[in-house]
């Protein structure tokens, strides 16, 4: 679909905007210039208000980033859990620091809150999907999944 | 010894939660059928006995909210499900939207013939996309059966902010803008979504309605503690054996939470600490443990029940640690909006970890003292009022494990 078709869709929403930028995200991983120039231009608001509303939400990202997007919780109970040593294994399976994402553009490693799913602690998500009980050992074949 | 009582999961794992017609073979909408038979007037009277407290942490009545937004004069009024759920440790209401989807839309429902809405929002917390799923095909099924007749529901979707857990900031958020509170007076059940009348209720709110509409007043407030009855549905986290969700009354203790229902501290550890609320929580210490799960006896004991999250530590576990890995999650959090927050929690991270990195001194936790209590009363959330609350409580009860790391 084209971008100024995916904006279209939540132009008339009423509060559509975020709508909007979760629409476009999705196509392209993170929310180009453009895409949030042409948003401004078709919600008639100024391009510094989407601008701000686009900033204000982590999942929400106004930089390139890698395709599949890891996330990592690092609240509290997944932080006892171990989250660290799977935060230091994935950086180095990838072989990227937490924000970046990998040179073929694969992956994008960040940090999140809680996701939610704290009855099997670390957890990790990608692309919004959770894996429980995660370890250094099982990030392998959840990456797998993914190459 | 308690046990567990399901009123809110009283359908989980019985029914498919994607077919209505299992949610209505086990009664489902006999409630709202009964609820439009009565006055407004009278259901939200009913709803106000009960003494239903809100669930999503401040424990407000129920049915007097209701009342406000009821008395309210406008030709447009909402009623919002809260389901951000964003507080860690927590997944309470991802369990009844996963498990028993009509039961909210039911609640909401019964909740917009009472103020006299005829639209819903479900704000969904978008690390939970597949719950959107679930709660769109729910809607799509009532719909197709035309059971929620001048009732429409929306599900939108948040992108990843704490405070948009706060009914302002979520309203903002609604709007499409950035999710930062507004300063109230006006409450949303006058000035909500869009300026109107506008009733904000946490999932598991919702979810007790049709449960107290069928089963009437009386018998719910006769259910826990008698100025919070009802279940609640606890999420343990942490060091207990059994990591998992129960629905127990209102006045079953910690220590029944943590050692009946958790199974206790594995590898045979010692109990340390427990935070009970989520990460805005305080901690408490095992003296505290016989403590009802039940709003106000939390508050006595200088703690919150919060979300119901229960985040259990064993002797080894090192508090600074803990409170150093909450601290960055408020920095981290803090729309930005007012300076108190901004600024406090900024600099509570920062102290925190010079002090978890073992060059701290006195000087840093008077100043700690000093700062959490000034956030505590000066800023415009809860966000920041309750931010310093799980450093000032490990201070003062676990303040051995601070000494261990003073310079
Ligand atoms: C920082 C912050 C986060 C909050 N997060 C939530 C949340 O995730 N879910 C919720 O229901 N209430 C949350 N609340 C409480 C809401 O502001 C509001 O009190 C609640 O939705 C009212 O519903 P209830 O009366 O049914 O509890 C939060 C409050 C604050 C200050
Ligand atoms: S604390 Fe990590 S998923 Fe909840």
């Amino acid at each position: 679909m084209k971008l100024v078709d995916i904006i279209m869709q939540y132009k008339d929403q009423p509060g559509g905007l975020i709508e909007a930028l979760h629409a476009i995200q999705k196509e392209y991983s993170y929310l180009p210039e453009d895409a949030i120039l042409e948003t401004a231009r078709v919600f008639n608001k100024p391009a510094s208000e989407v601008y701000g509303v686009a900033r204000f939400y982590s999942m929400f990202s106004t930089t390139p980033r890698g395709k599949n997007v890891i996330r990592i919780c690092e609240s509290a109970p997944c932080h006892i859990a171990g989250a660290v040593e799977v935060i230091a294994a994935l950086e180095r399976e990838l072989g990227i620091k937490i924000g970046e994402s990998t040179q073929d553009g694969v992956f994008a490693l960040e940090f999140t809150e809680c996701v939610g799913q704290c009855q099997a602690t670390p957890v990790i998500t990608v692309n919004g999907k959770p894996y429980f009980d995660v370890n250094p050992t099982t990030i392998t074949d959840i990456l797998a999944e993914y190459k | 010894m308690a046990d567990e009582m399901r009123i809110l999961l009283r359908n989980y794992g019985k029914i498919d939660p994607l077919k209505i017609d299992d949610y209505l073979a086990q009664g489902g909408y006999k409630a709202l059928e009964k609820a439009k038979a009565m006055s407004p007037a009278d259901l939200i009277e009913e709803v106000k006995k009960a003494n239903l407290r809100g669930r999503g942490g401040a424990g407000f009545n129920c049915g007097l909210k209701w009342s406000f937004a009821y008395q309210a004069q406008a030709d447009q009024k909402y009623v919002v499900c809260n389901a951000d759920e964003g507080e860690p440790g927590t997944y309470k209401d991802r369990l009844i939207m996963e498990n028993d989807p009509q039961a909210v839309l039911e609640g909401m429902a019964i909740c917009g013939y009472a103020i006299g809405a005829s639209k819903g929002y479900i704000y969904c917390r978008g690390e939970y996309p597949q719950v959107v799923e679930i709660l769109n095909e729910a809607i799509e099924q009532a719909n197709a059966k035309g059971i929620l007749p001048g009732f429409d529901v929306e599900v939108r979707m948040g992108a990843g902010a704490y405070v948009c857990g706060e009914e302002t900031a979520l309203i903002e958020s609604l709007e499409g803008n950035r999710g930062e509170p507004r300063f109230k007076p006006p409450y949303p059940p006058n000035e909500g979504l869009w300026g109107k009348p506008t009733i904000v209720n946490n999932v598991e709110t919702f979810a007790n309605i049709p449960v107290i509409v069928e089963r009437g007043a009386d018998w719910f407030a006769s259910v826990g503690a008698a100025a919070y009855p009802g279940t609640k549905i606890v999420t343990l986290t942490g060091d207990v054996n059994n990591t998992t969700f129960f629905e127990v009354p209102t006045d079953t203790t910690l220590r029944e939470v943590i050692y009946h229902f958790g199974g206790g501290i594995p590898a045979g550890k010692k109990f340390k600490a427990v935070q009970v609320g989520g990460t805005s929580g305080a901690f408490i210490p095992e003296a505290n443990l016989d403590t009802p799960i039940a709003f106000d006896s939390m508050s006595q004991i200088g703690a919150v029940l919060g979300s119901g999250a229960v985040f259990v530590l064993d002797e080894s576990r090192d508090l600074v640690d803990v409170a150093t890995q909450i601290s960055k999650f408020f920095e981290h959090e803090s729309c930005g909006k007012c300076a108190p927050c901004r600024e406090g929690t900024m600099r509570l991270k920062d102290m925190m970890t010079k002090i978890n990195q073992g060059q701290g001194t006195a000087k840093d936790t008077a100043l700690i003292e000093k700062l959490g209590r000034v956030m505590s009363y000066s800023s415009l959330c809860g966000l920041g009022q309750a931010a310093p609350s799980p450093i000032l409580s490990t201070l003062k009860h676990f303040s051995a494990d601070y000494d261990a790391k003073m310079m």
